[in-house]
């Protein structure tokens, strides 16, 4: 097995990194200015946090890779993301429910994160934690705009939340991996993110006025690598064909 | 080559002149993110924080900060990144908030949005988008004199 620390470590980067370059596909072309401006803005922090992550990654696994190279060189199989942050970006509600699941998650591990035993974790819990505490200000306002709203806006983020809640359930789910940061003192058991995500969860959809899916069915296989979706292959074909192409190319 | 080692004092000052690469009118030691100067032996340490993780300004700064200590002779320079504690808007120095406002920047406060317009110091805002155009910065618009400013968001 790979050390569970590096393990540990590609999931949270694999999570911002595809969330951000997920979300930094509607630059240009958002609805609104200023939702094409928040949304870059968005992504911007998510890489920002990634490069955090990696290079962290690169300097536990000490085999000389920086967060470039397991960003840019790694096939979907090594990818420690979960399923929620790969999925495409629909249309902008479903964008917005995407991120907004994510942030709620987010903001729960990371406020576990900065209690974390390991330093260098703690640390960057406590930077990433300001941005995405701002992130989940936004889209919670967002969700309840648009669910609380017209018709059709109604009706698309009810549609975006039977979508994508099914992909929720795997983002508390342990395994060997978050056993051995439990015992560690490195990170929380996620299971036990559940409960205050839940209780949020529905005080946002209740002000919303989204009706949760009954059957708590999760896909799984993301943040394990075994199952990734058939999306997040053809995400990486874009995302780096150009050091797959000219590789160690630099501006 | 600088024989005797400036102070730290010293340091401090021409750091001082440094522009912010994205909003000019402050210096880095107005926005706060210099965290510490000190000489270990012969090499100048220099500790800087990140404003935003993913701020692409903060490869800007390193080079600046580099490249004015170098000027002024500095040979054997360090720079440390520190991300904990993390940058709080609280280290924005008076004269920076100040000259935030007087370049059409509201600047931050406690309260999450801004105390008047930089403009024409109307109460009456509006909130157009939580984000601006750099990561330290929300779009805001004053409903007297109807111009949309920039306003420095507190984190």
């Amino acid at each position: 097995m790979t050390d569970p620390l590096f393990e540990f470590l590609c999931r949270m980067g694999d999570n911002t990194l595809v969330l951000g370059h997920r979300v930094s596909e509607w630059c240009g072309v958002a609805p609104v200015l200023e939702e094409d401006i928040a949304l870059a803005n968005t992504a911007l922090d998510l890489i920002g946090q990634t490069t955090l992550w990696l290079n962290l990654a690169g300097e536990v696994e000490g085999k000389s890779r920086d967060a470039d190279a397991l960003a840019f060189r790694r096939d979907v199989w090594e990818f420690r993301n979960v399923l929620l942050v790969e999925q495409p970006n629909g249309d902008f509600g479903q964008t917005m429910m995407r991120q907004f699941l994510f942030d709620l998650w987010h903001k729960g591990m990371l406020t576990a994160l900065q209690d974390s035993s390991h330093d260098q974790i703690a640390a960057i819990a406590e930077k990433s934690l300001k941005e995405v505490t701002y992130h989940l200000e936004r889209t919670t306002d967002t969700v309840i705009g648009l669910g609380d709203g017209t018709d059709e806006s109604h009706a698309r983020m009810q549609k975006a939340l039977d979508r994508l809640y099914p992909f929720v359930g795997e983002m508390f789910v342990a395994d060997d991996v978050d056993g051995a940061m439990v015992a560690h003192g490195i990170a929380p058991d996620p299971a036990h993110l559940r409960p205050e995500f839940d209780a949020t969860l529905d005080e946002v959809l209740s002000n919303a006025t989204l009706v949760k899916p009954d059957s708590e069915f999760a896909h799984k296989g993301g943040k394990s690598g075994q199952r990734h979706s058939e999306h997040l292959g053809h995400m990486l074909s874009q995302m780096q064909w150009l050091q797959r192409a000219y590789p160690d190319a630099t501006w | 080559m600088v024989t005797d080692k400036p102070t730290t004092e010293v340091i401090w000052e021409w750091l001082d002149a440094v522009p912010d690469p994205e909003i000019p009118a402050i210096s880095l030691t107005d926005l706060g993110i210099i965290r510490n100067v000190e000489w270990v032996e012969d090499t100048l340490e220099v500790t800087v924080t990140p404003t935003y993780s993913g701020c692409p300004a903060t490869r800007i700064i390193n080079l600046d900060i580099e490249t004015a200590l170098r000027d002024h002779g500095i040979e054997n320079l360090t720079l440390k990144t520190q991300l904990s504690p993390a940058w709080t808007t609280d280290w924005l120095t008076e004269r920076g908030k100040q000259r935030l406002e007087d370049y059409g920047i509201a600047p931050p406060q406690p309260a999450g949005s801004p105390q008047h317009c930089p403009l024409c110091k109307s109460h009456h805002v509006e909130r157009i988008s939580q984000f601006g155009s750099t990561p330290c910065k929300a779009q805001w618009r004053c409903q007297s004199c109807l111009e949309p400013f920039d306003y420095f968001k507190c984190i």
